[in-house]
């Protein structure tokens, strides 16, 4: 599998310092590859917006990332409250975020809508009480 | 691509004084800087002129490159074009009346202020920005670093980019012509020589981007015509009135001041460039989207920070808060303004991305490196050292990829390689 990158990242539980380190280093990597500057800005506003989301709802989790010259795969897990209905949480503005996570400018509802408006492909596999799973592509 | 053209830098090595040290690669936004055989090389396609290693270097080995002022003796009608930041480097300066003046008892033949040519951008600027929204937020082009740090690593913020002149290439063209009209000299025999606080200007010279051809000739140190300008300037009794810039001009040179003549709250200034990168990766992951003007600058405090400049860069700033305080908000107009027309102000060429942080010469090329990189991470301690000449143990790893260093340049795993085959000698 030599045309091929994995990397992982972990997402600290509540520490949001530190969201968007994860998303920050892809970016780089997509840089030093020659990548389509269109292509990392898609990359890296989905995946900050799954970061955030890993802090503000789900205590952080794990990304698995993985780039080929044909497309950068994206793999979100968290084991969080998981969400009970995937229809409303994809409209754009609708948001449960607490009110301390708001006053930081966080939470306004457009997390989900922008992962799904910047990915070419996403997968949201999410069980309450369990976790969520979401995974985005993006074609090189 | 002109590599040559393309890539200026402004900032050159005295080997002899360079000890080798880490400093200055460590300090590198840009991670521009490896010592090799013992002494600092930039790679020029990833500097950005910002200073900073002039700044850190304690041997001053690392020095800034601009004209000395011998440059008067190629002209036969010199103008000069003070930047805003050299008042501030004078203490209880209530006239700039004073340095202007001084400045033509230093053997320039005329003058002409940088921020009177910032007042007639700030001007444009604004009307700029109203009539073009939808490329909000626009960042300022006035610091040569930040463009050029744009141009290299934030691809997707070149639609950004204020495609206005700066301040002092629109002074340079006004003061040519004017000089032209006075003297009835050709053009090549005056000589137009911007006053500046930073060799970043220096390498916008001789590349500039958005406009072809700069219309400056040569541009000399603030710290140099400052030492001339002291006594003079203390003989001057009655100064010439030869002021052209009020507050909005002077405040050009401190930061805050551009973002301040646009006349709107709605914008952001953030000096030094570890802060301003910080802010370009941000505004790259649409962090904040809802602001209308950027003003970044690569020296802390603003041009007033630059490293040709004499003043500590908080107290120029009071200098200069004190200094403008009593001026005219703005002297210097469009209408008024003899030369310039508005689209003459414009960009005329276009910023391309030049992506030369890209490892392989395609994208399996690039991963089979980065992979390779990785595994050669692993090695290394870790401990980013810089004793390989490398900043980090990433950037070690990545130099090997490419073939720059080898692994035996960690003295961790040198000494480790020694261990084990000094324990092999002994056992044989």
């Amino acid at each position: 599998m030599s045309d091929s990158i994995k990397m992982t990242y972990t997402v600290s539980d509540t520490d949001f310092t530190r969201a968007g380190e994860a998303s920050s280093d892809v970016k780089k990597r997509l840089r030093q590859m020659g990548c389509d500057p269109e292509v990392i800005r898609k990359v890296a506003i989905a995946m900050y917006e799954g970061e955030i989301n890993m802090v503000i709802h789900a205590n952080g989790g794990e990304i698995e990332v993985e780039i080929t010259p044909e497309d950068i795969t994206m793999v979100l897990k968290d084991k969080g409250p998981g969400i009970p209905d995937i229809e409303k949480a994809m409209q754009a503005g609708y948001s449960t975020a607490p009110e301390n996570v708001r006053a930081l400018g966080f939470g306004a509802g457009m997390g989900l809508p922008n992962m799904k408006k910047y990915s070419d492909e996403m997968n949201i596999e999410t069980t309450v009480g369990v976790g969520t799973t979401v995974t985005m592509k993006v074609h090189q | 691509m002109d590599n040559d053209k393309t890539f200026t830098n402004s900032v050159h090595l005295d080997p002899d004084l360079c000890k080798g040290c880490i400093n200055c690669i460590k300090r590198c936004p840009t991670q521009a800087i490896r010592v090799r055989n013992k002494k600092a090389c930039i790679t020029k396609e990833f500097c950005i002129d910002c200073g900073e290693c002039i700044r850190i270097c304690q041997n001053h080995a690392k020095l800034p490159t601009y004209d000395s002022l011998d440059v008067l003796n190629n002209y036969r009608y010199k103008v000069a074009l003070p930047a805003p930041s050299l008042y501030g480097q004078f203490n209880n300066l209530d006239d700039t009346n004073i340095v202007l003046t001084a400045l033509k008892r230093m053997g320039f033949d005329d003058v002409y202020e940088v921020g009177a040519a910032a007042e007639v951008v700030s001007e444009l600027s604004r009307h700029y920005v109203a009539t073009h929204k939808e490329q909000r937020p626009f960042i300022s082009t006035a610091c040569p670093s930040i463009t050029r740090l744009i141009r290299v690593r934030f691809p997707n913020l070149i639609e950004h980019l204020l495609p206005i002149l700066p301040p002092v290439e629109i002074a340079a063209k006004e003061a040519r012509e004017a000089a032209v009209r006075k003297t009835g000299l050709k053009p090549e025999d005056i000589g137009i020589i911007f006053i500046s606080p930073c060799p970043s200007k220096v390498s916008a010279v001789k590349s500039p981007l958005g406009q072809k051809e700069s219309y400056i000739d040569a541009v000399c140190a603030v710290k140099d015509v400052y030492v001339r300008l002291l006594p003079l300037m203390k003989e001057i009794k009655e100064p010439e009135d030869l002021s052209m810039a009020g507050r909005i001009g002077i405040g050009w040179g401190i930061s805050g001041g551009e973002a301040g003549g646009l006349l709107s709250e709605n914008y952001l200034a953030a000096d030094g460039i570890e802060n301003v990168i910080k802010i370009l990766e941000d505004l790259e992951d649409q962090k904040f989207t809802d602001l209308d003007f950027i003003e970044l600058n690569a020296c802390n405090g603003g041009c007033v920070g630059g490293v040709l400049n004499i003043e500590n860069p908080f107290l120029a700033s009071v200098k200069m808060n004190h200094l403008k305080k009593y001026m005219p908000v703005a002297k210097k107009h469009i209408e008024v303004t003899d030369v310039i027309t508005p689209e003459e102000a414009l960009w005329t060429e276009d910023v391309e991305y030049v992506p030369v942080y890209r490892l392989g010469s395609n994208m399996r090329d690039s991963i089979r490196m980065m992979n390779e990189a990785e595994k050669i991470e692993e090695k290394l301690p870790g401990l980013d050292c810089g004793a390989c000449g490398a900043p980090t143990c990433h950037a070690l790893a990545l130099d090997i990829v490419k073939g720059d260093a080898k692994e035996l340049d960690c003295i961790h795993l040198l000494r480790e390689y020694v261990h084990r085959f000094s324990d092999e000698m002994s056992k044989a």
